[in-house]
């Protein structure tokens, strides 16, 4: 029996984020300065952690991908 | 090793000292114009890989490597007359590895002069925070260097909060100017050239260029969740693959990996944070990537944080990766003459990967150890397997000062 695959594109992934973004944009409400308790806590922090950093060396060295994390996207080398 | 393990303790003991007289507490209402110094971190970490698919010996061989690293980083900031926030930071990193498979470069040493090499990596950065219209402005510069590698980097970047400080948009452009030296192996080499001499010092070199752009949005959802939104564009040119990595074809003849001299990456990426209830956050990751030479690739993250008291955390953590391999990759004595273009490096070529762990954090308001100014300690061990049978174990501690 022939399975159809379903092609996942970038054009499917970038419509499936935009619609993510809709879909949050529409459920915001403005959380005032003094709401932002839970906000600023140290792990709620949207970046990766300091302790991360030599984790995300090593695998960009291993690993094909990289970017989107904040991180450097090129320089040094510690390809070995 | 030795001399790098004690200037790591000495460093570590310098800022100890550093702050062993309390400073007066400042006016949270008044702005210092005087450069006030905000937090110093010391990251430092042992990692240790083996596997068996070395590129530097055509697909085969150890890729035994073991990499310890340390980077310091200290922040200053001050306000200017227009109460606009600078923010001055430094950082140091320096890495020391040994490798197995660059061992074998020239196998005909016992131990050779790559057979471990000593990385520095200094950078510095500014940033200047204008509170009153939400924007902020910054750049930053750096430099690498390691026995067979150099590298200058720069950067500048821009952010713009929107009127309610929910949402933020940022913009950060970077150019690192690399330079690889050309070390053949040593059946390889010439007498004109890519070798290396008597003197050890005649190798050659080629220029290696990346730049790269990137965009996100920050979204506040309310008051316990927040997302991220990032895309990037990458773009490398010049001397990609690496001149001692060997490839074997078909016909058991040695060549050194070709790669075309352009690659353009495209990653993008979304982050969310949930907070839920009083102990738990949930933090996660998400990254699509595709480049022109034929890898795609998705990356998923997870990480749970226990807190066990206000001060003390737990979090375990998963990341699963999985790319398709590059169009240029064959295993050993796979690839054949008319090949333009030809790797055996596995790090191209198409698998899935699992990175587990926890970490342990722990920031009590006294200070760690009753130490006043040793404001957070955490400890994160890492466990990675990639299904070409690569196995590795990262343990890293960071210490925060303020």
């Amino acid at each position: 029996m022939n399975t159809y695959k379903l092609p996942v594109t970038r054009i499917h992934l970038m419509a499936a984020l935009g619609s993510l973004l809709l879909l949050f944009a529409s459920s915001c409400k403005t959380v005032k300065e003094y709401q932002k308790n839970k906000l600023n806590d140290a792990e709620m922090n949207l970046s990766s952690r300091k302790i991360e950093k030599t984790e995300q060396n090593f695998q960009s060295y291993r690993e094909g991908a990289s970017g989107a994390n904040g991180g450097k996207t090129g320089g040094g080398c510690g390809c070995n | 090793m030795k001399k790098l393990f004690l200037s790591v303790i000495f460093m570590y003991l310098g800022i100890l000292a550093s702050f062993s007289q309390s400073s007066p507490k400042s006016d949270s209402a008044y702005k210092s114009r005087k450069l006030t110094f905000e937090e110093a971190n010391l990251v430092s970490s042992y990692y240790r890989q083996d596997g068996n698919n070395a590129a530097t010996t055509g697909g085969t061989g150890s890729e035994k490597l073991t990499d310890f690293s340390n980077t310091i980083d200290v922040k200053f900031s001050l306000y200017d007359r227009h109460f606009r926030k600078h923010s001055l930071t430094g950082e140091i990193g320096i890495d020391h590895y040994t490798s197995a498979s660059s061992d074998k470069i020239d196998p005909s040493t016992l131990s050779s002069a790559s057979h471990a090499d000593t990385r520095i990596y200094p950078s510095v950065g500014w940033t200047m925070e204008n509170t009153d219209k939400g924007t902020t402005i910054g750049g930053g510069i750096s430099f690498s260097n390691e026995f067979d590698y150099k590298s200058f980097g720069a950067n500048l970047s821009f952010s713009k909060k929107t009127n309610n400080r929910n949402g933020e948009f940022s913009a950060k452009i970077q150019a690192y100017l690399d330079k690889v030296s050309l070390i053949y192996p040593i059946e390889l080499r010439t007498n004109t050239g890519g070798g290396r001499g008597d003197d050890g010092n005649d190798y050659g070199s080629s220029n290696r260029n990346s730049y790269s752009a990137a965009l996100a949005w920050s979204q506040i959802i309310n008051d316990k969740f927040q997302v991220l939104l990032e895309a990037e564009a990458i773009y490398q040119k010049g001397y990609l693959g690496l001149p001692f990595h060997r490839v074997y074809f078909t016909d058991n003849t040695v060549h050194v990996e070709n790669l075309p001299s352009t690659r353009m990456k495209i990653p993008l990426g979304i982050r969310a944070n949930y907070f839920i209830g009083d102990k738990l956050i949930l933090r996660s990751w998400y990254r699509n990537y595709h480049d022109d030479w034929g890898i795609n690739s998705n990356t998923a993250q997870l990480e749970t944080v226990w807190k066990i008291t206000p001060f003390v955390s737990v979090t375990p953590f998963y990341r699963f990766y999985q790319q398709s391999g590059a169009d240029y990759f064959a295993p050993y004595r796979v690839h054949t003459g008319p090949d333009e273009f030809y790797t055996s490096n596995y790090d191209l070529s198409k698998f899935t990967s699992h990175f587990y762990g926890a970490g342990f954090r722990i920031a009590p308001p006294q200070g760690v150890f009753n130490i006043q100014h040793l404001n957070s300690l955490e400890l994160r061990y890492g466990h990675y397997q990639r299904t070409t049978g690569l196995n590795s174990d990262i343990i890293s501690l960071n210490l925060k000062f303020r």
